[in-house]
């Protein structure tokens, strides 16, 4: 009997396709999600945008808030560490939490280098804006990628940007004879052999999610449509006017998200979304996307 | 010819009908009620239980696979779709199609660090183990006289016939190994 295997890993993302991961802060929000079909939840002690609002270091949530979330539902349960905090990784493993988000939401604790995450049985789940990005982050053991989007913002934008890079990296990687691929990946900075296993699969050799200012049923089905696999929603839920009505809206939109009439029906009557930022007034020092290396 | 559909409402559809047409059969993503109308079995993958039953609920389909299953239609259940055929879920009340006579445990075998691969040793399947990846598994604590038990982790049974319906714990979807979906295509072509 074998545990931590990379396929049991990826695999646990394999089961949480076609869903909605839901940020919540409470035992009673995460019921919620729960009872509106989440297949996950985040743990969190802040959304996005209260993190955002707040300024300052944001660090690893209290154990006590993942543990309460952890007891009240039976569905999976995943937490953020910061970029590099190999030591807020081992506390949430230790908890029992079911995927560690090592995510620029937080404050980074190095500047230079992202957690081992092969030294972990608990699987790791990272943003990429590229290509490059997620193969890096997949050469160091994590085993699903995330966009990273701007967090926090209500705003989509980022995120269909930065699907769209990598799909596009991916079209131009099948695309390449044999012996341009090595200084494609050094281009990338990416590891060859992932660059050649997603050049031969024609996508991202693990699982790959939405996030980052995903707020409506539309923004999600946008996503999957753009070729997401599913979706987080940060503070696109608990920040709007009728978090359950739009927590049940955004998971019909993630799995019929190629059929417009379903969407507009999820659409109506959802009251208000969250406010949502434009993202050229955020500096771009102030960019969480930026994060990460 | 036959086609096959994989509940494609959440979880892990995309893997099992790979598996299918590497087996060589017509495979569909099943979401609404005329695409179940359109195949000759259905697999029910891995995924959120809760999720896959409400939604089951929600969009009229879980009558639907109630009737089809009733009229004969063939159904394979990996993990969550173990879950969602059993009769009994020990200590919850989440939407199934309660189709076997069984009770299933959530999360038997504990959380994802708990998760784990084997080797399993299945008599109908010969005399190489089938690698069976366990990811947050169920196991089935009882059954009844009408299920036949197929493979067992500690005395905990982890694949199950009763009919038409077959129920895994675990993932062969995840692996190489085709020889549980080969034999769910001899059930649905009256073969096994």
């Amino acid at each position: 009997m074998e545990q931590g295997t990379f396929r049991v890993k990826a695999g646990l993302a394999e089961m949480l396709k076609g869903g909605v991961i839901m940020d919540v802060t409470t035992p009673e929000q995460a019921k919620i999600a729960e009872d509106a079909g989440a297949c996950a939840v985040m743990a969190l002690e802040r959304v996005p945008a209260d993190i955002r609002a707040a300024g300052g270091v944001a660090r690893m949530a209290d154990p006590t808030i993942v543990q309460r979330i952890m007891e009240v539902v039976s569905i999976p349960v995943m937490a953020k560490a910061r970029i590099g905090h190999f030591v807020e990784a081992q506390i949430l493993e230790s908890l029992g939490v079911d995927y560690i988000d090592e995510s620029e939401v937080l404050t980074p604790a190095d500047d230079k280098y992202h957690i081992n995450k092969e030294q972990f049985k608990v699987p790791f789940v990272c943003g990429a804006k590229n290509l490059g990005e997620a193969l890096r982050r997949i050469g160091e053991g994590a085993a699903m990628i995330r966009t990273k989007g701007e967090p926090g913002t209500g705003n989509v934008v980022e995120a269909v940007k930065h699907i769209r890079m990598v799909m596009a990296e991916i079209r131009q990687l099948q695309n390449l004879p044999e012996e341009e691929v090595a200084a494609f990946a050094k281009n990338i900075a990416a590891p060859l052999e992932l660059v050649k296993e997603t050049k031969r699969l024609g996508k991202l050799p693990v699982v790959n999610f939405a996030a980052g200012g995903i707020a409506t049923p539309a923004d999600a089905a946008l996503m999957m449509q753009l070729g997401c696999d599913g979706i987080f929603v940060g503070s696109g839920i608990f920040k709007s006017g009728d978090p359950a009505q739009r927590a049940k809206a955004i998971v019909a939109a993630t799995t019929y998200y190629n059929d417009p009439r379903v969407l507009a029906n999820v659409s109506k009557d959802l009251g208000e979304a969250m406010v949502g930022i434009e993202i050229s007034n955020i500096p771009i020092n102030e960019r969480m996307q930026e994060r990460g290396w | 010819m036959m086609k096959f559909g994989v509940l494609a409402l959440q979880g892990a559809f995309r893997k099992h009908k790979l598996m299918l047409e590497h087996c060589g059969v017509k495979a569909i993503e099943v979401k609404t009620a005329e695409e179940l109308d359109d195949v000759d079995g259905l697999v029910i993958p891995g995924g959120e239980s809760t999720t896959i039953g409400k939604m089951m609920v929600d969009w009229g389909l879980l009558g639907k696979i109630q009737t089809r299953a009733a009229a004969g239609m063939a159904i394979y259940g990996t993990c969550a779709g173990m879950i969602l055929l059993a009769k009994d879920i020990v200590g919850s009340d989440q939407p199934r199609l309660g189709l076997m006579d069984v009770s299933v445990r959530r999360n038997a075998f504990g959380r994802q660090r708990e998760s784990f691969e084997a080797g399993l040793s299945v008599t109908a399947f010969g005399n190489s183990p089938v690698r069976a990846v366990f990811i947050r598994a169920p196991f089935i604590e009882k059954a009844g006289a009408a299920v036949k038990v197929m493979a067992t982790v500690d005395q905990n049974i982890v694949i199950a016939r009763q009919g038409n319906m077959l129920v895994t714990a675990f993932h062969p979807e995840l692996t190489k190994d085709d020889r549980i979906h080969k034999y769910f295509i001899n059930m649905v072509q009256g073969k096994a």
